[in-house]
């Protein structure tokens, strides 16, 4: 690759310094990269995409009609992250799981928080996510949020920021173990030589934490899908398929006597442990969304009963709302006493007066978001978009506050990315997966997202974005 | 063994072997084309008959039995649920929902042949002079998958009902392959026994890759001695007394009884099992080839109702009160 073709200077580039220099992570591979010829490349590109569709490693898009299945492309250039940034991540990552735990807990028991005035109350218990059900309920071991994948972003400076904290059941990390196998093939012989850390790890450490929820010696687990057609079904299946358990839909489980079975070719067999892929409202419905067809009747009855673990527990959401996720540094002080390791991004809460006048006034330079939506949804980039939606979220905005936040534009860091047979600098964030167990333990990997699109901020799967592998290293 | 996952297990070894089957019966005629004597026409309208499939067939194409409609039909068409493409896309839906039960290399070759049949629809493969390297394709693919299958899978309750599938699938369709020479027409009755009679026998025997075997037992073609060892013959894997024996063999896997029968799927499937085993080829003919094989499969479909009620069916966790309470 020819360094002066390849402009990085505007935006913080992960393998290349504002002079243009390769950084220290990226010097080995840069010196792989350099000697093989264009040719090469996009032939090893071609192989990957192939290997993808052979896996099966497709989602559907959401209303994109049944039958298209796509895959997430998979950009052929690593996103490489050295030990001591690594270090503040892991760390940042526990600290602000711990923390989010022990606000979730108290939010269901004492409710402290509010008590105290730390977060206004009517933010925390008008949340959608809020769920009264689970008050006064003791899950296992005291731990709510099990399994999370925080979204990470750098800006112009290369400071990390946590832009979303993903509590409900995030997806991403099979294609994070399904990425690294493929990128193995194309660059066999560097992960050795530049001390890359291992993955591979990840279904062994899943099903001890779901073990661990579990007072049995021998727990029976089971991942639990909405069914085939939903986009994330891959991840479900195999997931299943890697820690060796049933992948269940809610037609397999029955409820008795406050107990929870699956119906087999012998009979019924009891389930102890249920990592449910399934959102809180869809998950029993005699307790929640009457209408869902995906849940189990009366899986909650057995859940207060203390006969079922479920990964993440029910109401878990209601940290993962944007509204709250403002509070998150005021969380952590609380609890921890400790100033948060990497901050939020700067947050207006459309619901409080002086912040809702600031969006509606500077709404071109904001990114506004619902505060109950994911995967890309329900969102405004200010810059990006026209006049005629900067007036409709303002609307949007004044009719119901509650339901907004707005933050800066940030910049998002850069890493090199194949356009046919050029490179450019393409946005990408970092999603790191966290499991709370026995300890916190945050793999040392992470799904990296880019916006295939020359200029886009939008990585989500959803529209139009792809991924990276990323390497963590040994050393920097 | 979850229900749903037995069931799917079941059904993805009955489509992977409904369109094996498939490409044979297309191969058959392939054989026959080659060998037909000067001036007779390729016969397709048999093989359609034998699918079962003739009405579906003449609602869409009417009288026209020619070969590449009928090639369509049976390899591509999209209304008909049997053909090889919607069988292997079923396969692959099967698979996909137990795919943390099957191994690895299963899902990756099923879903490589689901894009290459893909493809070959895409390229119209019917219409192209000669479309046989593609039906030979899809059935080396589809034995690939057995080999991968039978070198890996534990034999556990799952392999069992994949099995079972499996041979239940055959049986019926080697009684299908058989009903297609009920089907073909001579030119008249005196050619019976004529060399084109022959060439008819020689071909189904070739579709079944049974060619070979038969002449080191029976030596020359004889039409009773072939519909023998196609239905009664207890070594050859694709008669039908092999399938039933080993369908049977699963059952009893299943349920973990050695003998006699522990639930009406295994009673039903041990009738028509000890029915082969107790007959001889005068009895076929008796009784008429064409009604015989259509009462035998008459019977597997009860089987297979049986075997849906005893390990398939679940009770469903959702009823309307519930919902009203």
């Amino acid at each position: 690759m020819n360094n002066t073709e390849y402009n990085s200077t505007v935006h913080y580039d992960e393998m290349f310094d504002k002079t243009g220099q390769v950084r220290s992570t990226y010097r080995s591979f840069e010196k792989v990269l350099r000697e093989l010829p264009h040719k090469k490349l996009s032939q090893l590109q071609f192989t990957t995409d192939k290997a993808q569709m052979t896996m099966g490693m497709t989602f559907n898009v959401y209303h994109d009609g049944r039958g298209i299945e796509k895959i997430l492309h998979l950009d052929l250039i690593p996103r490489i992250i050295g030990s001591t940034e690594w270090k503040i991540i892991e760390e940042g990552l526990q600290q602000r799981i711990e923390a989010i735990n022990l606000f979730i807990d108290d939010i269901y028991q004492d409710q402290k928080i509010l008590k105290d005035k730390i977060i206004p109350s009517e933010i925390v218990l008008s949340s959608t996510d809020y769920l009264p059900a689970c008050l006064e309920l003791n899950p296992p071991n005291k731990i709510w949020s099990h399994i999370s994948g925080s979204d990470i972003v750098r800006d112009n400076s290369g400071k990390f920021y946590v832009l979303e904290d993903n509590l409900r059941c995030p997806s991403g990390v099979s294609y994070l173990l399904e990425n690294r196998e493929i990128i193995k093939q194309a660059f066999p012989g560097l992960f050795n030589e530049l001390g890359v850390r291992p993955v591979s790890d990840y279904p062994g450490m899943l099903l001890n934490m779901l073990r661990y929820m579990s007072t049995k010696d021998k727990p029976t687990v089971a991942v639990l899908t909405p069914g085939i057609y939903n986009s994330a079904y891959f991840e479900h299946s195999y997931l299943a398929q890697q820690m060796g358990v049933e992948l269940v839909v809610g037609q397999d489980l029955i409820v008795e006597n406050k107990r929870v079975y699956m119906q087999t070719t012998r009979g019924l067999q009891q389930v102890d442990v249920i990592y449910r892929r399934i959102d809180d409202k869809f998950l029993d419905p005699l307790t929640f969304n009457k209408e869902s067809l995906l849940g189990v009747p009366g899986i909650f009855e057995a859940y207060k009963a203390g006969n079922v673990a479920l990964a993440n527990a029910p109401g878990t959401g209601v940290a993962d709302d944007k509204a709250v996720y403002a509070y998150v540094p005021r969380i952590i002080k609380y609890y921890l006493d400790q100033d948060p390791i990497i901050d939020n991004v700067p947050t207006y809460i459309c619901s409080e007066k002086e912040d809702l006048q600031y969006v509606v006034e500077n709404i071109h330079q904001l990114v506004v978001k619902e505060t109950n939506a994911a995967g890309g949804y329900g969102m405004m980039i200010g810059p990006k978009s026209p006049k005629s939606e900067h007036k409709k979220f303002q609307k949007l905005v004044k009719d119901n506050p509650r339901n907004y936040i707005a933050q800066p534009t940030l910049s998002l860091s850069t890493v090199p990315t194949l356009d046919g047979s050029e490179m450019g600098p393409r946005h990408v964030d970092l999603r790191p997966y966290i499991l709370y167990g026995k300890n916190i333990e945050v793999l040392p990997g992470a799904l990296t997202r880019v916006a295939l699109v020359e200029g886009s901020l939008v990585v989500n799967s959803s529209q139009g974005g792809g991924s990276k592998d990323t390497w963590v290293l040994f050393n920097d | 063994m979850l229900s749903r996952v037995a069931d799917s297990l079941f059904w993805l070894g009955r489509y992977t072997e409904r369109a094996e089957n498939y490409s044979r019966f297309i191969d058959v005629n392939f054989n026959l084309s080659i060998d037909l004597p000067y001036g007779m026409k390729e016969q397709w309208e048999p093989l359609i008959a034998a699918t079962g499939d003739r009405e579906n067939f003449m609602q869409k194409f009417g009288n026209d039995f020619g070969r590449e409609k009928a090639i369509y039909y049976l390899g591509f068409e999209e209304n008909n649920p049997n053909s090889i493409m919607a069988s292997i896309a079923a396969a692959r839906e099967n698979a996909r929902i137990v795919r943390e039960n099957i191994p690895r290399e299963t899902w990756e070759v099923l879903n490589e042949l689901h894009f290459y049949i893909q493809k070959a629809f895409k390229r119209k493969i019917w219409k192209k002079d000669d479309p046989k390297g593609c039906f030979t394709e899809i059935k080396y693919q589809l034995q690939l998958l057995n080999g991968i299958a039978h070198e890996t899978i534990p034999r556990n309750q799952g392999w069992f009902f994949t099995k079972l599938g499996q041979y239940l699938e055959r049986a019926d369709k080697t009684s299908r392959i058989l009903d297609v020479k009920y089907h073909y027409l001579l030119p008249s009755v005196d050619e019976v026994g004529s060399p084109l009679d022959f060439l008819h026998w020689a071909a189904l025997l070739k579709s079944v890759s049974g060619y070979n075997a038969y002449r080191r037992v029976h030596g020359s073609l004889s039409p009773p001695s072939i519909v023998e060892y196609l239905v009664l013959n207890q070594e050859f894997p694709r008669s039908i007394l092999f399938c039933l024996n080993r369908a049977e063999n699963c059952l009893h896997e299943i349920s973990e009884s050695k003998k006699g029968f522990s639930n009406k799927a295994e009673k039903k499937l041990g009738n028509l099992r000890a029915d082969l085993e107790f007959a001889d080829i005068d009895d076929l003919f008796t009784f008429g080839l064409h009604e015989y094989l259509d009462s035998v499969q008459q019977r597997l479909n009860k089987i297979s109702t049986e075997i849906y009620e005893q390990y398939f069916k679940v009770q469903p966790n959702f009823t309307f009160t519930q919902i009203e309470e």
